[in-house]
């Protein structure tokens, strides 16, 4: 029902249209944003480690094995529980971590897992992990203190994996 | 409040809307086609999503590598295309919030229409997800940022095993696959969010889901010139050891994720809140609106004008359940009827001029009958002390929504059937007869608009009768902000009316609507 639209007409829509996509671009990567501040870095201090089982394993009775079907006799019954890991994180002596973490999963069964971030002022800095993983209930099973040097905008992440001996950076 | 904020927005948009009518017209009005616009920019970051995908490479140290390829040494195809691809996303989101403040704003969310609103909201999940994943893709610093934001973020939902984050603990931790895994969500998202589309728009009927080829064709335009003065570019490889910081956001996408910094915990209690908030908008409060369409089956002989006009797919043709010799029948699906009336308008049994028996029609609405309507002519007719005399037929929702003054007032104006021009014209009940709806390109019943000035134009059933004086008829199509310029149309009109040969007797109309009733 509507008239043509002149040329003059059409090339104002444009210009509408246009300007509305030359906002669109000016802000699809700007202002930036600054994560942390310049004189900054940041120090992650994640695993994911399976503690000791909640309960020793233990050896069945004969008369306990009897009662079990023929293809189920397993000598030794070990719980799937776990126990939670107490750990610990210290930067230039101050404790920015500390706490049990709870195993994964419904029948607590999985690995304990941790992920957090601490934002540190660029320069050296002494870490001091510790981690318990054992029926043991004080102290720790596994600890790392070192000195690190942190660079503006440097991550630096602190891992543990036994299989390479305990606490890792990477 | 919320009316009261759903009025300020309407003002907003209504001075927004009618500079661009009056810049290109009606037809032509992107804010107007918001909801065609968006699926037309769907499609361009489709296909420029499969043009980029041909020449990306998965990998930790490909992914960047092959974007970095095609930005700079072809950029004269990919280079555009990845703009496209970039800023047509970014202007899903700005259309998209347009669209839904617009329906608020013109309360077109309640009610019946509460469908298309709430299925909306998992529309705008959808449209973040597909953004936000195409970002990592690039495994630039922004794509760093948004990775290792992104999943703190999920972390700290208790419903994954391992910390997602860990994926970006350190450069050695990330592997191939994730890229693998990443394409495949950012192809599966879209699609979900295509099919969330097709839902959104299945309770109308009609739904406008390309615009008109000269918008396309200049939105087209305007992208590629925008993408050719600023293309889209990566900042630099990411880099696990390094915190990317400062980082260029896409604001359309990221503007929450600084939240997810420092707080993430009210990041997902706003969202949350947020979601819910809109998802029950429709209720808050619910929409008291009249009751239903109401088919009358002598009346009616399934002929089918009234399912082709009404614009909510409210009413359906099925088989026939008296024992009128007529294969078909109406049956009216209450809960997407919106009691707008079109129906009534587009009934060939809407006939004023029956004297016999109780004015029923096929189709009506039981709380404003088409009886009501003629009833109403009569009345204006008796009252009216002013020469020329007219009669305006306005739409409660436009300019004329808050006239009482010699008017009809409807819920929309294609609820009068043409005959009632003629009828109010031919039997001396008006000198001249003002159809005064929403604005053309604002209709708040989608089609009334459109399908009464067809109706008088001759082009669609009913057909104003050729006999219908036409210099006695003016149609005004304004929105509630400019009552000001309906009343000038009104005075210009009734001036033209005076110097017109043989004006109606005001004397007549009684007498004839004896005769009539």
């Amino acid at each position: 029902m509507s008239a043509p639209v002149s040329m003059p007409r059409l090339a104002g829509l444009f210009v509408v249209l246009a300007a509305v996509m030359a906002f669109a671009a000016a802000f699809s990567d700007a202002p930036a944003y600054r994560q942390i501040p310049p004189d900054t870095g940041v120090i992650k201090f994640s695993f994911s480690h399976r503690a000791d089982r909640s309960q020793e394993c233990r050896r069945l009775t004969p008369e306990e094995l009897a009662k079990l079907p023929p293809n189920m006799r397993r000598p030794v019954e070990c719980p799937r529980g776990r126990r939670g890991i107490v750990a610990e994180l210290t930067i230039d002596n101050k404790t920015v971590f500390s706490g049990e973490i709870p195993p994964s999963g419904f029948a607590k069964d999985g690995p304990s897992q941790i992920y957090r971030r601490f934002v540190v002022k660029a320069g050296s800095h002494t870490v001091t992990a510790r981690l318990r993983d054992t029926p043991r209930t004080e102290g720790f099973d596994h600890e790392r203190t070192e000195a690190v040097t942190v660079a503006p905008g440097q991550s630096l992440a602190l891992d543990f994996r036994p299989e390479h001996g305990g606490f890792v950076w990477r | 409040m919320i009316a009261a904020l759903r009025h300020g927005v309407r003002r907003v948009f209504d001075v927004a809307e009618r500079s661009l009518d009056r810049l290109a017209g009606p037809a032509l009005n992107p804010l107007a086609q918001l909801g065609a616009l968006g699926f037309f920019l769907f499609w361009i970051v489709a296909v420029s999503g499969i043009y980029l995908f041909m020449l990306f490479d998965t990998g930790v140290e490909n992914a960047y590598a092959s974007v970095e390829w095609y930005s700079t040494r072809h950029a004269w195809h990919a280079g555009v295309m990845r703009s496209f691809h970039r800023y047509a996303s970014d202007m899903m989101v700005v259309v998209m919030a347009l669209h839904l403040l617009r329906e608020f704003a013109r309360d077109r969310y309640r009610g019946a229409r509460w469908f298309s609103w709430l299925t909306g909201v998992p529309v705008i999940w959808f449209i973040y997800m597909s953004g936000i994943t195409g970002y990592w893709l690039v495994w630039d610093q922004l794509a760093q940022y948004v990775a290792t934001t992104s999943t703190e973020l999920l972390d700290w939902l208790p419903i994954f095993g391992e910390p997602i984050a860990r994926n970006f603990l350190a450069p050695s931790s990330l592997s191939n696959r994730f890229f693998t895994l990443l394409v495949f969500l950012h192809i599966a998202v879209p699609l979900v969010l295509l099919f969330m589309l097709w839902i959104h728009i299945q309770r109308i009927t009609r739904p406008k889901v390309n615009p008109p080829r000269t918008l396309a064709a200049l939105t087209m335009l305007a992208l590629f010139a925008v993408s050719v003065a600023k293309p889209a570019l990566s900042q630099g490889p990411a880099d696990l050891a390094r915190v990317p910081s400062p980082v260029g956001l896409d604001w359309f996408y990221l503007s929450l994720y600084p939240l997810a910094d420092a707080a993430p915990g009210a990041l997902w209690g706003l969202l949350a809140a947020a979601t819910v908030m809109l998802a029950a908008m429709p209720w808050l409060p619910p929409l008291r609106r009249m009751r239903p369409a109401v088919v009358d089956l002598p009346h009616c002989n399934g002929c089918g004008r009234c399912v082709e006009d009404c614009p909510y797919d409210a009413l359906q043709l099925v088989p026939r359940t008296d024992d009128l010799p007529y294969a078909l029948e109406v049956a009216v699906d209450t809960d997407k009827c919106v009691s707008c009336g079109i129906c009534t308008g587009s009934c060939p049994s809407s006939t004023p001029f029956r004297s016999v028996g109780p004015l029923v029609t096929g189709i009506d609405l039981p709380d404003l009958t088409f009886a009501s309507q003629r009833e109403r002519v009569h009345e204006l007719a008796e009252v009216s002390d002013q020469s020329p005399r007219l009669l305006v037929i306005g739409c409660q929702h436009g300019a004329a929504g808050t006239r009482t003054d010699g008017t009809l007032s409807l819920p929309c104006v294609a609820m009068a059937p043409p005959s009632l021009i003629d009828y109010a014209l031919s039997r001396g009940f008006a000198d001249g007869v003002v159809v005064a709806g929403c604005a053309e390109s604002a209709c708040y019943n989608r089609l009334g608009v459109e399908w009464m000035q067809q109706r008088i134009a001759g082009e669609r059933d009913p057909y104003l009768r050729s006999r219908v004086p036409r210099e006695r008829i003016l149609s005004v199509w304004a929105s509630p902000t400019e009552g000001a310029r309906l009343d000038r149309e009104l005075a210009e009109f009734k001036n033209r009316l005076a110097t017109l040969t043989e004006p109606q007797s005001p004397a007549e109309a009684p007498a004839i609507r004896e005769a009539a009733s």
